[in-house]
């Protein structure tokens, strides 16, 4: 066991104890009142949160929609002229960073984007959405889309095709075999798939970061509330909120995917 | 297969939209970054000077960014790679305890993780100041991807038999371990590398708290000329930062394939 005592030592120290730190800090008394009862009273904190969970729920569901056919197709198409090709391209943004990201969302719907120039010759008027909560959706979604497409194509990959097959001579209509047979089996991949997503969503500083640094999500509000108003203790408190609110989110969906693969087994 | 003629023009139209779109913005950068005025087209032509000057800005970034990586993969390969033979060997609750805490701090917003260690370890002097503020902040990150990388593998090989052997033939603990365990896990270290070096100089949610003005790293000078450059020079900035990462997804994607022919290369050990 004594192999693991470097690891076990840099996290107590760099990473367990100052979070706790951290969490002490959020209760400190200021301003008559610790910062956690500040950051449950004051409207103005739950407003970002509620922003926060529903952009990023919207990016979550807008991703899986979007990688079921993608990973789907990979799984049942193997061998095609172009396929690694096509597989690389889909894979190479897994490693951009969230503020690269941002940058890219600009490209396409930012002052100078393709969207604003397009609209702008077809209407006169140029359509540009970056920097709000429209670019924040569309960033959330690129982020994702890698790394669900990866997840659902290898799950859809170990569907059985004679499942598939039985359920086809018994007579099911291609839908009824996607309900019945596909989703249930997919289902595990789609909630990890998705509370990754989700939790990434969340935590999701530099894409917010590049877009604009008024736009009202929790990481962004975390930041102000740091650097510009070196109010640590609110700013702590935000952070264990944000925290342990991913934590949760991942932990339920990791147990509720190791319950659906235990059902299937 | 059972694929529909339906289902598969769909499941084709899907895929490549998403391709495009997932691909369109990385060309539009690429186009940008290499033309004389974006905002007139490409008809001003094609230039370098972008790249020049982004050079002549940024450097110190690029070089420092590398800097951290290795140092980085330097403590996640001396940390992480016996922690991984621990938690292949044994499987009781401590064990799991421990790999499911290692993985918290990717679990965990990194805004979060950098706020902790600013309050714990920021007065620390001489700390704050330097990259290795920053390298711990990575370790953290990376490490339990170098963990599970070579974890897979040493689960794969069957070496707990091997060090059984060796053990009853007198080796000491260190020796199987290095002789051993280290050779037969090397692929799944070499991922765990590859993908520790590609978060690493991709990192932001952690660093732009964690730097300093004179600890900039690349993602941190993105940022800044994303901020207050013009769009050619952000864009070819970008492009530096992309052929960067080229060699080690290409080298990620190649270590998948041969591990795994018949199956999706995909880099799934990569996150956010």
């Amino acid at each position: 066991m004594w192999f693991a005592a470097p690891a076990a030592t840099l996290f107590l120290a760099f990473w367990l104890l100052p979070m706790a730190g951290l969490a002490l800090i959020g209760a400190e008394i200021k301003d008559g009142q610790s910062a956690y009862l500040t950051v449950l009273t004051r409207s103005q904190y739950w407003i970002s949160l509620f922003n926060t969970v529903a952009l990023s729920l919207a990016a979550t569901l807008a991703t899986l929609l979007l990688s079921l056919p993608v990973g789907r197709f990979l799984a049942w198409h193997r061998d095609f002229p172009g396929r690694r090709l096509l597989m690389s391209l889909l894979m190479f943004p897994l490693a951009f960073p969230g503020v690269v990201v941002g940058f890219l969302i600009i490209l396409l719907a930012g002052r100078q984007g393709v969207v604003g120039t397009l609209t702008k010759w077809l209407t006169g008027d140029p359509i540009v959405f970056a920097y709000g909560m429209g670019g924040l959706f569309l960033g959330y979604l690129y982020f994702s889309l890698p790394r669900c497409i990866g997840v659902i194509a290898a799950a859809a990959e170990q569907i059985d095709p004679s499942l598939l097959e039985a359920a086809r001579t018994l007579g099911a209509s291609p839908w009824r075999r996607f309900v019945d047979v596909e989703l249930p089996a997919l289902a595990p991949a789609l909630i990890g798939a998705g509370a990754m997503s989700f939790a990434t969503s969340m935590g999701a500083f530099g894409t917010a970061f590049t877009l604009a640094t008024q736009i009202d999500v929790l990481p962004i509000t975390i930041y102000n509330e740091f650097t510009n108003y070196a109010n640590i203790p609110v700013a702590a408190a935000l952070s264990i909120v944000l925290g342990l609110a991913t934590w949760a989110v991942l932990y339920v969906a990791h147990s509720l995917a190791g319950a659906r693969l235990g059902a299937a087994a | 297969m059972n694929a529909s003629k339906t289902d598969t023009r769909l499941g084709l139209a899907v895929t490549l939209a998403v391709a495009a779109f997932l691909i369109g913005p990385v060309v539009l950068s690429v186009l940008a970054g290499l033309t004389k005025n974006y905002f007139v087209g490409l008809s001003s032509g094609l230039t370098l000077r972008w790249i020049e000057q982004v050079w002549s800005l940024y450097a110190d970034t690029i070089w420092r960014s590398f800097a951290v990586a290795l140092l980085t993969l330097a403590i996640c390969t001396l940390v992480g790679v016996p922690t991984a033979w621990v938690l292949t060997l044994y499987r009781g609750r401590l064990a799991r305890a421990l790999e499911e805490l290692l993985t918290l701090p990717v679990a965990v917003p990194g805004l979060a993780s950098a706020l902790a260690l600013i309050v714990s370890w920021g007065t620390v002097r001489g700390l704050r100041g330097s990259i290795w503020f920053i390298v711990i902040g990575h370790v953290l990150f990376t490490l339990p991807f170098m963990v599970r990388a070579a974890r897979a593998s040493m689960q794969g090989a069957d070496l707990g038999t091997l060090d059984e052997a060796a053990a009853t033939l007198g080796a000491s603990r260190t020796q199987r371990f290095l002789q051993i365990v280290v050779p037969n896990a090397a692929p799944g270290i070499v991922t765990g590398a590859l993908t520790v070096l590609t978060l690493s100089i991709g990192e932001f949610n952690l660093t732009w708290l964690l730097h300093t003005p004179l600890t900039k790293t690349l993602p941190v000078g993105l940022a800044d000329s994303y901020a207050s450059m013009r769009l050619e020079v952000a864009s070819a900035y970008t492009l530096v930062f992309l052929l960067m990462l080229v060699p080690l997804l290409v080298g990620l994607q190649w270590l998948a394939r041969s591990d795994r022919p018949a199956r999706v290369p995909t880099n799934r050990t990569l996150p956010s």
